[in-house]
């Protein structure tokens, strides 16, 4: 549908991912000794600084930025999955399907309560915002930060009328259908119900650029009105809010796309109980291969320009855990159901020699191009001993 | 107050519906006492035959077409019965292209497809708005606002594009035909687009464009004509009813709180329903003075279908006593009849 979907889709699942991890890696910071406490800090910084570069590097949102059909869901997991692993920063199989469920939901949630469909723009700039405002101190990354949000203005949005921005809402739509895991911290704020169903309020102020439900006017011939009526409309409706600005710096109004975590307001997500539904959906994609040879093409050249720090042991690098025990995240990990399971992109579950070829040399290039540096590993590797000894 | 209607029991659906404007189509086929619903999911179209009895329900998926594969990815924007004097066909129109069925979706009896580009462009494109015009005729919209006009004979597969209306310069969102089986109507088409413009226009061999109401800047998702009335529904919530041939504003109605998804009128009654994210259900009662060229519009009943945003609601029959609802998210279709 929608060509201009996927850089709205990447910078909110973005943003939502950078709020988790920083709620992640604040809490983790329990150690009393005030000296470990500053180092973890900067290491805190320090992680979400190699992320928010890699997200804004200029070839990979280049690539994102041109008109392309919105990936499948496998494709950007794979993009997140990266992402999620260009600092030191390590996550378990069972943290990432976490952190994904609760990026994916956050986001449906937003795009669902958008008063306007243009409105999810504003979501959007809420999360440049917040993303501004985590690399306030390091101007070099804060200049790319800026120069994409000028482009996300001028160049790709501002032109677009509402019809199109409805038919953006639509695509995302039909990229969320049928998700509907119970986020722990959605369901205490009662914005989803216990079957993973969003509330959806009949009160509240009505979108900018719509009247209150209620008035019927009848008019002449001439143009004059007859005479108006009122009915019964049912809801609780109030008169809108002034519009949020679309521009560099503003007031964005609405809320939605703000940060709701916080240290106290850890965030869990529920597997059981989710409705059938979910089983019963037909994949979007219905290609035999799994990984589509156009999928994959993109996935490259993205991919391409992605500096990531690849650690291929697990035990270096800096692990953050989403859930509140390592035994949870075990448990989290074995009980998952099969309809839920995010299929990463892997070499093994491709049968063409090609793209295997393909694959493998992009997943080499990273080996290769991408050496830690001997400090960050020895750091991981100091935090790795202490965490040990607490 | 007694409640105008009640709730029925729901049809389960394959799979769920998507949000996408007009999206539910219903056909009463009465000699068989059956009725058949379809409602799209992403690249799917499912059909339900549902008899009157309630006992008996089958189903059939419908998969978008792409050039020479069997089975495509691309989206399906759209999928309605065409109902002329001779036969019933079932169309869908996706990202490639238009497939027009047998109304039992068993045979698809013809395949257009759309010029699409090499690599994506930054305008999208597909094909949305379909109607049944006069005898013969079946219209569909384009992203590009072009409408295309197929002219259609009473058996077989001998269907040619005859004509490429070009006067909306948007995407077209939906587009109706004159329903009120009244033949000295003079408009039988109005097409909508993104902008909310509406075309009128007279139906024959060139198609002829009577009048162009202007939009004000806000999409139409969803239009009717009925006795020469232009009833449209748009994005800001509003309902306006226009004369059709001049264009002149009859009636102005703040219906909702969000997006308008779906309008449906019942031709014998004149009850419209319409539907919208807001999770509102809305029926009206309008009269229409064709001598004075007034109209009368009563609001009778609303129907809140919690936690849900709207995409599909469509009387089940002429005289509006059963209506359906499809939600995006929703795996069913919600039905109500009056009381």
């Amino acid at each position: 549908m929608s060509t201009r979907t996927l850089p709205l889709l990447f910078i909110n699942l973005g943003g939502e991912m950078l709020y988790i991890l920083d709620q992640r890696l604040r809490a983790q910071n329990i150690p009393a000794d005030k000296a470990k406490k500053d180092w973890l800090e900067e290491e805190r910084k320090r992680v979400m600084n190699d992320i928010i570069t890699t997200m804004f590097n200029k070839k990979f949102l280049e690539e994102l930025f041109k008109p392309q059909e919105l990936y499948s869901k496998k494709a950007l997991r794979t993009v997140f999955d990266r992402l999620a692993h260009a600092s030191i920063m390590r996550l378990n199989q069972a943290s990432m399907d976490k952190l994904y469920d609760l990026m994916t939901m956050a986001f449906k949630y937003q795009v669902l309560l958008c008063p306007r469909p243009k409105d999810i723009l504003l979501v959007s700039f809420n999360h440049m915002d917040a993303i501004r405002d985590f690399v306030k101190d390091t101007p070099g990354i804060l200049s790319q930060v800026d120069e994409t949000n000028k482009q996300l203005i001028e160049v790709i949005y501002t032109p677009l009328s509402g019809g199109e921005f409805q038919l953006i809402r639509q695509t995302l739509l039909i990229f969320f259908q049928d998700m509907h895991i119970r986020v722990s911290i959605f369901l205490k704020d009662k914005v989803q119900n216990s079957n993973g169903r969003f509330v959806l309020p009949t009160s509240g102020p009505v979108p900018y650029g719509t009247h209150i439900p209620g008035l019927i006017r009848i008019f002449s011939c001439s143009g004059e009105e007859l005479r108006r009526m009122q009915f019964r409309d049912g809801g609780n409706y109030s008169a809108t809010l002034r519009e949020g600005s679309f521009e560099m710096y503003g007031d964005r109004v609405i809320k939605l796309g703000t940060n709701m975590y916080s240290v106290s307001r850890p965030v869990e997500t529920h597997m059981s109980g989710t409705s059938k539904n979910s089983s019963q959906h037909t994949k979007v994609n219905t290609t035999p291969n799994p990984l589509a040879k156009e999928e994959l093409n993109l996935l490259a050249r993205l991919m391409g320009g992605l500096e990531v720090q690849k650690s291929t042991n697990t035990d270096s690098g800096f692990r953050v855990n989403l859930f509140a025990t390592d035994e949870e995240e075990e448990e989290a990990l074995i009980s998952r159901p099969d309809e839920l399971s995010y299929e990463v992109i892997s070499i093994q579950a491709t049968k063409d020699k090609q793209t295997n070829a393909a694959l493998a040399k992009i997943m080499g290039e990273f080996g290769e191009t991408s050496e830690p540096a001997p400090s960050s590993s020895s750091k991981g590797d100091d935090l790795l001993a202490m965490m040990d000894g607490l | 107050m007694s409640k105008m209607y009640h709730k029925e029991k729901s049809i389960q659906l394959k799979s769920s519906a998507s949000a996408l404007y007009n999206n539910l189509s219903v056909l009463r086929i009465a000699p068989r006492c059956l009725t058949y619903f379809t409602v799209v999911h992403a690249n799917v179209v499912n059909m339900v035959s549902a008899s009157w009895d309630g006992l008996n329900y089958s189903h059939r998926q419908l998969q978008s077409k792409e050039g020479n594969v069997a089975t495509s990815s691309s989206l399906i924007m759209q999928a309605a019965w065409c109902v002329l004097p001779s036969r019933d066909l079932l169309v869908l129109t996706s990202q490639k292209g238009i497939q027009m069925y047998e109304s039992d979706g068993s045979i698809m009896v013809y395949w257009h497809a759309l010029d699409t580009p090499e690599t994506p462009t930054a305008k999208a494109v597909f094909a949305r708005g379909i109607a049944a015009v006069r005898e013969k005729y079946i219209c569909v919209g384009v992203s590009s606002g072009s409408v295309l006009v197929f002219d259609v004979p009473s058996k077989g597969s001998n269907i040619t594009l005859s004509e490429v209306l070009e006067e909306h310069k948007e995407a077209i969102t939906d587009m109706a035909s004159e329903c009120s089986g009244n033949l000295e109507c003079i408009a039988d088409l109005v097409s909508a687009d993104d902008s909310g413009l509406l075309c009128v226009w007279k139906s024959g061999e060139d198609f002829q464009l009577l009048n162009k109401i202007p939009g004000f800047d806000t999409s139409c998702s969803s239009v009717k004509l009925w006795k020469g009335t232009v009833i449209a529904g748009y994005g800001t919530g509003q309902i306006r009813l226009y004369e059709g041939v001049t264009g002149i504003l009859l009636a102005e109605v703040n219906a909702h709180a969000r997006w308008i998804y779906s309008l449906d009128i019942a031709p014998f009654t004149g009850l419209l329903i319409s539907a919208a994210e807001d999770s509102w259900v809305r029926v009206w009662h309008l009269s229409l003075t064709p001598e004075t060229n007034s109209v009368e519009i009563e609001h009778m009943y609303n129907e809140c279908v919690t936690d849900t945003q709207i995409c599909g609601a469509r009387f089940c029959d002429g005289d509006g006593y059963a209506f359906a609802v499809t939600g995006y998210d929703l795996s069913e279709i919600i039905r109500y009849t009056q009381a």
